[in-house]
């Protein structure tokens, strides 16, 4: 799912992350925000809505809208779109509302 | 409680271009960004700006980004960029509070603020509209152009003004296919070099088309769209089938000013300006002295407007605090009559009517 090659911009992409989603091992690069390294590797189901369940994936990608949120490393409620990859990240689906650990 | 002179919050065209103004008069300004990088939306801008050479027409936003950070850095006593930093309230004596990371939370107190938070994608109503795979137009425009990475393969654009077909088209130059524009209007909103771009690439744009309903469980896989009457009513018989795994909606933008709203400024809906707007003088400066507006925060336009803005608003909000620069009047002057080109000919008649109703 990555642009390799491009007539006006050249993607300089930082080092490479590893990262799980839902435990599984996931790689992407330093620069990046997690919702774009989850899209490069295929992943577009993001979170389940809080009342009815339903897929959600990102929309605004400038952290105003809340439909990228996920649990990250434990912590629920995070904005993926705006959120830069760290190596060693554990990222989850996140399903309603999320819990405080 | 940390205090400041002057808060800009936003870092975007507006918001840039009012930290410079304020910095070259001599007030000391904190810019606050809610994202990782300041810059807002001209970072994903692949392509050139029209308007004129003091709102850097002919380069591209993403350049025009570098260009003031470029001249930022030149104040570099004077502005101080926070990042990854929210202002979440607003409240009475000009207290701001800000959300850094996801654990920091304190207050900052504010002698004048310029509100430059710019806007946000409308959506669109129809069934299955919150699936995966449907996305605002300006965020494929950033997962593509900033981050390099694909939406999807096939791609139909809601929306036929100057975002939809841009956007369709830089698609297009990221190697995904577009099957169509659409757009429940009679005519194409965009600008006709952009549209004809488009035209030329073998792209239907459908206007008084809209979508019926997505298909899809987990993603988007389809959409129908069908035509549409003189009263945006559905024809029944006129649905068409498009095999998709990505809907960019492109149906405008609306103002993002709740922070204005929520410290008291006196607020009206202006449809000319894509929403609720605060009311402000000339100068920028809303009915609570002090507190200024700057860029599509104050209704809907154009970045090189926002620019224009924004150097208006700092100029007048660092007088205010005791700047006085020797040139103050031709430099307020000049912005003006900038912005007043930017607003002539039919293409700005709604953004003058709008300007005229929230005019304090």
């Amino acid at each position: 799912m990555r642009i390799t090659e491009h007539p006006i911009l050249t993607f300089e992409r930082g080092k490479e992350l590893n990262f799980t989603f839902n435990g599984q091992p996931m790689k992407g690069f330093e620069g990046e925000t997690i919702a774009a390294a989850l899209h490069a590797a295929g992943v577009k189901v993001l979170a389940k809505s809080p009342e009815l369940h339903r897929p959600r994936g990102f929309y605004c990608a400038i952290g105003n809208c809340a439909s990228c949120q996920m649990v990250v490393d434990g912590e629920p409620n995070v904005r993926t779109c705006i959120t830069l990859l760290r190596e060693g990240m554990r990222v989850e689906t996140q399903d309603g509302k999320g819990k405080i650990e | 409680m940390r205090e400041v002179e002057l808060l800009i919050i936003g870092s975007g065209p507006a918001g840039l271009c009012a930290a410079i103004s304020a910095a070259s008069s001599g007030a000391k300004v904190l810019v606050l960004e809610r994202s990782f990088r300041p810059g807002g939306q001209l970072i994903k801008q692949t392509h050139m700006f029209f308007g004129s050479e003091s709102q850097y027409a002919s380069h591209r936003g993403v350049d025009i980004a570098g260009i003031l950070l470029k001249k930022v850095e030149e104040f570099g006593d004077r502005i101080e960029i926070m990042l990854n930093a929210t202002a979440v309230g607003f409240y009475e004596d000009n207290v701001v509070t800000v959300l850094k990371g996801e654990k920091e939370y304190f207050k900052i107190k504010a002698k004048s603020v310029i509100c430059a938070t710019g806007a946000y994608e409308k959506s669109l109503a129809f069934p299955n509209n919150d699936l995966p795979g449907i996305y605002g137009a300006g965020a494929v425009q950033t997962l593509m152009n900033v981050y390099g990475v694909r939406p999807g393969n096939r791609v139909l654009m809601v929306g036929a003004g100057n975002i939809g077909v841009i956007v369709s088209y830089q698609l297009m130059q990221a190697g995904i296919e577009v099957v169509a524009v659409l757009d429940a209007a009679p005519r194409i909103g965009a600008y006709l070099v952009h549209a004809s771009k488009l035209a030329r690439m073998g792209v239907p744009i459908l206007t008084s088309h809209t979508v019926k309903e997505a298909i899809g469980t987990d993603c988007l896989e389809a959409a129908i769209v069908c035509e549409v009457d003189d009263r945006f009513r559905p024809i029944p018989g006129t649905e068409k089938r498009y095999d998709v795994d990505v809907m960019c909606i492109s149906v405008g933008l609306s103002p993002l000013n709740e922070l204005l709203a929520m410290r008291g400024v006196e607020m009206k809906y202006v449809a000319q300006l894509s929403g609720y707007v605060p009311m402000r003088t000339e100068n920028c400066e809303t009915c609570i002295p002090g507190i200024f507006v700057a860029g599509d925060a104050s209704g809907i336009e154009e970045a090189s407007s926002a620019m224009a803005e924004g150097y208006l608003a700092g100029l007048c909000a660092a007088a205010k605090l005791g700047h006085v620069p020797a040139d103050f009047e031709q430099r307020r002057e000049a912005y003006l009559k900038q912005l007043n080109d930017l607003r002539s000919g039919p293409v700005g008649d709604r953004i003058r009517a709008g300007m005229k109703i929230s005019q304090l």
